[in-house]
């Protein structure tokens, strides 16, 4: 029941971009299209997962050697060569997979909501705010959970987001909102409606 | 000198990076939940631009093509690192406050975007320019963004009282007011700019 509950507070009560703020680059760039939002989505949950696992087993080096303060550079780097071998190796495995997320790896170096997950369950203080109610430890586990529901969260925002974006580009709008002045204040109204779940999951 | 000037205005007016070139978007609508948090990260990410920039105009020659994207990237890494350090150690107060979005500056694109764009082709002295412009037109409107949002919120700018908070609406604080005020404050430039 603990770890379904990672899910509802990650995807509805914290979600990744409406309330924390992580990855509105993509949010507003690639959501003009449901198609190009869920390849978007797919590509970010893959990576997100991995480099999660990858990086929480990198913290533990970096704390047996006494060397935390490299955090930053290496997780960075990590990130960025994980997204270089996903894609050869998709190239190779499986091609049709590769077609379809193959022009979304390389924008997700910089995503940040990326690094931002990455950072907190590497740090077990910061990922058990994370975790609802008090039964849940911060390890392995409920820390790959928990990058798993967040990248749920954001594709559910993103293919969210993308639906209004559809409809909304055959609308009228006053000249000086066109474009992202009406992205954002829509982003916001979705942000409001999100609003209603906190306090869902303590 | 003109010349000089120009790169330096750049980056506070014609390319702002917030309301013109619509880059850093998450820090912007993260950390302005007061006038005190958006001008704090407005002046950690203009530290990292001015150094970077600096390292990789100096760097420029030696970097092979291929590989600049990485180099850049652990040169930026660096200077982040030492910011956190550095405001762990003297201002704890503003390193709580902002948290996770300082190591996040190494993602922030207009980093990495003007060592690329601008600092990978001009000279020590211009990128610098190009750094403290871009660094101060995007502190600038952190600052601008958090002080309305501090002060619709809680009726406060820089912790000063205004009016009464019964009036204020917290929504502005929270996680919509972020993209509310700043969608409008787009619109209004918008407006002006193209006019």
């Amino acid at each position: 029941m603990e770890y379904f509950l990672i899910f509802i507070a990650a995807i509805f009560v914290n979600n990744i971009v409406l309330s924390q703020f992580l990855g509105i680059c993509p949010f507003l760039g690639v959501s003009k299209k449901i198609d190009t939002a869920l390849g978007m989505s797919a590509a970010v949950t893959f990576v997100l997962v991995l480099a999660t696992v990858v990086t929480y087993l990198l913290q533990k080096l970096l704390i047996l050697w006494h060397v935390e303060f490299l955090q930053t550079i290496l997780f960075i780097l990590v990130i960025a060569a994980l997204v270089q071998m996903i894609e050869i190796v998709l190239k190779k495995i499986s091609p049709s997979l590769y077609q379809a997320l193959g022009v979304f790896l390389p924008l997700i170096t910089t995503n940040c909501c990326i690094l931002g997950v990455a950072i907190i369950v590497a740090d077990p203080a910061q990922l058990l705010q994370k975790l609802p109610g008090d039964a849940l430890q911060a390890n392995l586990l409920t820390g790959t959970l928990f990058a798993f529901a967040t990248a749920i969260g954001f594709a559910l925002a993103l293919v969210l987001f993308a639906g209004i974006r559809e409809q909304l580009s055959m609308s009228r709008v006053p000249k000086a909102m066109e474009g992202t002045p009406i992205a954002l204040l829509t982003a916001g109204l979705l942000a409001m409606a999100f609003m209603g779940f906190s306090g869902v999951v303590g | 000198m003109s010349n000089n000037l120009k790169t330096l205005t750049n980056g506070i007016l014609r390319e702002n990076p917030t309301f013109a070139l619509v880059l850093g978007m998450c820090p912007t609508l993260a950390t302005t939940t007061s006038a005190m948090n958006g001008m704090s990260m407005g002046l950690a990410t203009l530290f990292v631009l001015v150094c970077s920039n600096v390292v990789i105009s100096l760097l420029k020659n030696l970097i092979p093509d291929k590989v600049r994207i990485p180099a850049f990237i652990v040169v930026i890494a660096t200077f982040v690192t030492l910011v956190q350090l550095l405001l762990q150690a003297y201002v704890p107060v503003v390193y709580d406050k902002l948290g996770l979005f300082i190591p996040l500056i190494v993602v922030n694109c207009i980093v990495l975007g003007r060592a690329e764009a601008f600092a990978a082709k001009n000279s020590v002295g211009l990128s610098a320019l190009d750094g403290l412009g871009m660094g101060l037109g995007f502190t600038l409107s952190l600052t601008v963004i958090g002080m309305i949002r501090e002060l619709l919120g809680t009726g406060a700018v820089f912790g000063l009282h205004i009016y009464n908070d019964h009036y204020a609406s917290l929504i502005f604080v929270l996680a919509p007011g972020a993209f509310i005020a700043l969608a409008y404050l787009m619109a209004i430039m918008n407006k002006i700019v193209k006019k």
